[in-house]
């Protein structure tokens, strides 16, 4: 069967560009991959000259390594429901209620996230120093905190806004406080937008380094804090083992929430008005 | 949680069986000087209004004139500023809407999406702890009060428009409710299926003489199911009647407007019929016997003609007959015609200027005639107001002028 010339030169351009794409998204996930399974690879080489899982045996009977897993497991999961806690409440009160500055709070919200980080937390240490919390679990669950916001307050708000107002009126008319209105009726339609929220809260405390380095070390000690100190100190075997592990999470509840929740949940989190 | 009070017992029997109308019991509702404002515009305006109980009363009126805000003070979503909501006597002003003997069913239904149809019309029970067993017993029976027993286990997603107005009307009514509120329940289905469905609300709020505010906008619906319509314009009661009351005898020039068709024109009297329009034509009455008193023919009148009010017949050339007219349009319905006539012959008229264009709307029956574009047209009825309220019914029917009085006192004798 002949291809029509024309048609296949109409279709390059765009394949090409997406392989080009790909490579840039997927190229250093690949050079992790080959790395974490290398025993030599010398430069002029292009695969690996030998494979070897001796990096894993040594991530994995390394304390301190073993340790700071447990850390980031314990952190973030603890990070998501105060954040959880915190800003549901506020994103409800974003969507429902319209009180004076309403937008104004609301981007004001982002403003975390539009500074650099290092000069915010530099200035958040010296508060922490005079609470005595530097160094503590408590210190390194509010630096985190801190960059889940916007997440939790922006998707959410919206996810609530996507509730129409009748199903509350409807809960209230068959004898429902706002307390129960809220729990049986607008937090489970408004689920899956929480439920994204949830995630990249998860994810945004997972990945948190630099607070947590300021805020933690010694006593605490995530995975992406060790990485810094596995990139000094280490082969780049060891890092990219260690690397390929802390992308389990992410890619995990990535694809969880490709298979569970519903299509539009997160772009929604960007139409708030 | 407060228990509603109400008269649970024959209502609960009659709706697992289909026994006589259940009697109304209580006082019905009562609202007394409702005023709601938004911003700067009142949107109900000292509306006062009786439901007596088991009765139902439809708010009728275009949008923004304020009859689902007045629903929902009544439901307690929206407070007003002034007056009072009563309820068999209970003041329930002040109440949440949680805590009032009232249940609504809402325009767009407002199921709960993630629960089935079962949970969607247990909730209110569940809410008051009663016991499984009774619960299940009381959703079957409001579910089987609506014939859809058989989809309890469905979410609301998978059900048709009219499916999902029947979950919300037994959702509101498994609740036992001493007063139900529709919000214009039937504006998001097809027509066919509103009239059905119209029927079907009508009935089951008949068999549990339950006491019921329907809002609509839809004058054909308010006519055909209400025991009393009440005509909102503007934030006010234009007129609370029964639909015949308020068909036949429109209090106000907007109700004349709004409840069915009608011609409005300048007029004046002439001692057998009606002068239409300045430097117009006099349109006989029909049959030519009615006398109209003296003090009637001076000054002017708004006129108010209902289309089957107008008798159409045939041009033969005899004069007498009724007034000349032209037939403008005719729109075929069904078995009759509407006709829309020009009154005054062509020759009649001395060109643009000679006289107000004189336009009025019939209905004939479909047989052929009167064709040919021309016509002879008398009055049977009409109905006159000055300053936009009804001052007298000018009828063949009875041959009678009313006159004297207010209106208001009239109303009571029809």
């Amino acid at each position: 069967m002949k291809v029509p010339l024309r048609s296949l030169a109409r279709r390059t351009p765009p394949a090409a560009a997406l392989a080009l794409l790909a490579l840039f998204i997927l190229g250093p996930l690949a050079w992790l991959l080959l790395w974490a399974f290398a025993g030599t690879w010398t430069y002029p080489a292009l695969l690996p000259q030998h494979w070897s899982l001796d990096w894993w045996g040594e991530v994995f009977s390394a304390p301190q390594l073993w340790r700071s897993i447990e850390l980031s497991l314990f952190f973030s999961p603890v990070v998501t429901a105060v954040s959880a806690v915190v800003c549901l409440p506020a994103a409800y009160a974003f969507a429902r209620s319209s009180f004076p500055l309403r937008r104004s709070f609301l981007v004001l919200l982002f403003s975390t996230n539009a500074f650099p980080k290092i000069g915010l937390y530099l200035a958040i240490a010296g508060l922490f120093y005079s609470l005595h919390i530097m160094g503590s679990a408590v210190g390194v669950v509010l630096i985190q905190l801190l960059g889940t916001i916007v997440f939790m307050v922006w998707i959410p708000a919206a996810a609530f806004a996507g509730v129409p107002p009748a199903l509350e009126e409807a809960a209230r008319d068959a004898g429902a406080g706002r307390v129960r209105t809220f729990l049986w009726v607008t937090l489970p339609v408004a689920a899956p937008g929480i439920f994204v929220a949830m995630v990249l809260a998860f994810l945004a405390s997972f990945d948190e380094a630099q607070g947590t380095l300021l805020v933690g070390a010694p006593n605490y000690v995530t995975m992406p804090t060790q990485m810094y100190s596995l990139v000094n100190n280490y082969p780049p075997q060891a890092a990219a083992v260690f690397a390929l592990l802390l992308s389990v999470p992410s890619v995990a509840l990535m694809l969880l929430v490709r298979r569970h929740v519903m299509g539009g949940a997160l772009a929604r989190g960007f139409q708030l008005h | 949680m407060t228990e509603r009070a109400g008269p649970r017992n024959a209502w609960t029997s009659l709706m697992t069986s289909d026994g006589t109308a259940a009697a109304p019991s209580g006082e019905g509702l009562h609202l007394e000087g409702l005023t709601k404002v938004l911003g700067t515009s009142t949107v109900v305006d000292g509306l006062s209004l009786t439901v007596p109980a088991g009765q139902m009363c439809c708010l009728l009126g275009p949008s923004g004139c304020g009859k689902t805000t007045t629903l929902r003070m009544i439901g307690g979503f929206i407070l007003p500023e002034q007056g009072a909501v009563r309820v068999n006597g209970l003041d329930v002003t002040a109440l949440p809407p949680e805590k009032r003997p009232t249940a609504m069913v809402f325009q767009s239904y407002a199921l709960w999406p993630h629960m089935s149809v079962f949970k969607n019309v247990a909730f209110g029970l569940r809410l008051r702890r009663l016991p499984r067993a009774e619960v299940e017993a009381r959703v079957d029976a409001a579910l089987s009060l609506v014939n859809l027993g058989h989809l309890r286990e469905r979410r609301p997603a998978q059900l048709s428009g009219g499916e999902q107005q029947r979950v919300a009307l037994a959702r509101a009514l498994v609740l036992e409710p001493q007063v139900l509120l529709l919000d214009e329940p039937l504006s998001n289905l097809d027509a066919k299926l509103r009239v059905a469905v119209r029927e079907e609300i009508r009935d089951i709020q008949q068999r549990l003489g339950i006491t019921t505010v329907f809002v609509t906008h839809d004058q054909d619906e308010a006519l055909s199911v209400a025991d009393q319509v009440a005509v909102m314009w503007q934030g006010r009661i234009e007129q609370t009647g029964s639909a015949d009351a308020v068909y036949r005898l429109p209090r106000t020039t907007f109700v004349a407007g709004f409840v069915g068709q009608v011609s409005t024109l300048r007029g004046s009297l002439g001692p057998h019929g009606v002068r239409l329009g300045r430097g117009g034509q006099l349109v006989p009455f029909t049959g030519g016997a009615l006398a109209v008193p003296a003090h009637l023919q001076a000054g002017e009148w708004d006129v108010a003609v209902r289309p089957e009010d107008v008798e159409v017949v045939e041009d033969q050339g005899d004069l007498g007959a009724g007034a000349t007219a032209r037939v403008v349009r005719e729109t075929r319905r069904g078995h009759f015609k509407e006709v829309l006539l020009q009154l005054g012959a062509p020759e009649d008229r001395q060109g643009p200027g000679s006289g107000d264009l004189v336009r009025l709307r019939a209905y004939v029956p479909a047989r052929p005639g009167p064709g040919g574009g021309s016509a002879r047209v008398s009055l049977r009825r009409v109905l006159l107001y000055r300053d936009g309220v009804l001052a007298h019914e000018i009828g063949d029917r009875a041959a009678v002028v009313r006159t004297g009085g207010s209106y208001e006192q009239r109303t009571g004798r029809l």
